[in-house]
């Protein structure tokens, strides 16, 4: 006999025993019931059904009819239960969502970074997330020689351990000045707090780098997070910005190697996320060759610009739904 | 957005095929469907990622839980299968380094 059966054997034995006697074992009993209906997600519909199909089975008198619904209301009292229960539901919901949406704000707040002015640099920078709590973080610091610091990072892993994840690195970069022009310092350091501090299946991809205004070099490294670009203007090409480095948060030893740019003059450096090169179209993924197209279309505006409108481009492709947060900066420099 | 995962326990091997996509709404699925396996001490995993047509960094989270679990527990992790663009998403993270990451689905039993 599957559930069902079982269900309306037992439903029909309790309407009997009780149309013959009315007991208060037989109103026990469907109360029983009830439970186990709403376990097995049997709609009151289906019971109501049931119920109306017994009634015709048997002598319709006017008591008869009254004491049967005697039954049903006992059933129902459990069901009614579940309806308040899911309204409650709905309120916490309603609560947790008005919560969030004051954590992403305090995230705008703490963590917001402004893009510094450094003499000889034009900077764009864009960050869009794609729910209310963004993954993507990215960090500008000016220090009193004009270097120029700038880390872009990606959280894996959602809500608030991401959002504080953020803060660590915010605080690591603000806290260590000696350490800010040794990206591989700077990374293995981060390293080791996120790896103690954060869930097994957190980790986050981080490239920190350093602009030095002086000498135009821009040192950097990487830990697991999509290369950027790198633009020659003597040479009109696009390299990809390689660098090699184990996730934040894996294995506490690793060591991260550092790479060094000579930066002449109307050359770029390009640092994004991956939600630039994860954008799904229709035809698919865009490549990062098409990425370069776009760059290359804007490539006489300003920073500002190029990123803004790369983002409107790619946004229209997406069909205005984006898949993860967007994160693009570009460095150029302008003499 | 859709994943199907089919399981076969050899001893203490846990073969794993697959298919779909890997992302925000379909890894916590996976997680449960292999995480209970990697609970267990000495256990060899192998996830065939053939028929994994997409996989964002959700998904990279779920194999590093599970790397991270069978480690501790003197357990082991294969992925197998993978694309080019998996491939790489491996490669970038440093992942594939430390991971057993091969592009060759391993021999029939």
């Amino acid at each position: 006999m599957d559930f069902r059966d079982t269900i309306e054997s037992k439903y029909r034995d309790i309407m009997n025993n009780y149309l013959n006697d009315q007991n208060e074992q037989s109103l026990y009993q469907a109360q029983k019931l009830s439970r186990k209906l709403i376990e097995h997600h049997i709609v009151p519909e289906e019971i109501i059904s049931l119920h109306k199909t017994i009634m015709l089975e048997n002598e319709l008198t006017r008591k008869s009819f009254s004491d049967s619904f005697d039954i049903l209301l006992e059933v129902m009292i459990g069901y009614g239960l579940s309806y308040r229960e899911h309204q409650s539901l709905r309120t916490e919901q309603l609560a947790l969502k008005s919560e969030i949406e004051v954590a992403a704000s305090m995230q705008q707040t703490l963590l917001g970074t402004t893009v510094p002015k450094i003499d000889g640099l034009d900077i764009g920078a864009i960050s869009v997330p794609a729910r209310q709590m963004n993954g993507d973080y990215h960090h500008f610091i000016k220090d009193e020689n004009q270097c120029l610091g700038i880390a872009i990072a990606d959280v894996i892993g959602k809500g608030i351990p991401a959002a504080l994840s953020m803060s660590m690195i915010k605080y690591a970069m603000d806290s260590l000045p000696e350490n800010r022009h040794n990206p591989s310092a700077i990374l293995e350091s981060l390293n080791r707090v996120v790896e103690q501090n954060v869930d097994p299946s957190m980790f986050i991809t981080m490239c920190y780098g350093v602009y030095n205004p002086w000498n135009h070099k821009f040192l950097y490294a990487s830990a697991g997070h999509e290369p950027g670009f790198f633009y020659s203007s003597e040479n009109q090409t696009f390299q990809d910005l390689d660098g090699k480095g184990l996730l934040l948060g894996i294995d506490k030893k690793t060591k991260y190697k550092e790479y060094e740019l000579n930066v002449l003059q109307g050359d770029m450096i390009i640092l994004l996320s991956d939600g630039v090169t994860e954008c799904r179209t229709k035809e698919g993924f865009i490549e990062r060759e098409n990425l370069i197209g776009y760059i290359e279309k804007n490539i006489h505006l300003h920073p500002q610009e190029i990123v803004a409108n790369i983002y409107k481009d790619l946004e229209r492709l997406q069909e205005f739904e984006l898949r993860d947060d967007f994160t693009l900066i570009i460095l150029k420099r302008t003499e | 957005m859709n994943i199907s995962i089919s399981l076969t326990e050899i001893g203490s091997e846990l073969h794993a095929k697959l298919t779909g996509e890997i992302d925000a709404y379909t890894a916590p699925q996976v997680k449960e469907s292999l995480h209970p396996y990697a609970e267990k001490a000495g256990v060899k995993m192998i996830v065939d990622l053939t028929d994994v047509s997409y996989m964002d960094s959700t998904g990279l989270g779920v194999f590093v839980g599970l790397f991270k679990k069978l480690k501790s527990e003197n357990g082991n992790l294969i992925l197998t299968g993978l694309s080019d663009r998996l491939k790489r998403l491996f490669e970038i993270t440093g992942l594939a380094d430390v991971m057993n990451v091969n592009t060759e689905v391993e021999g029939g039993v």
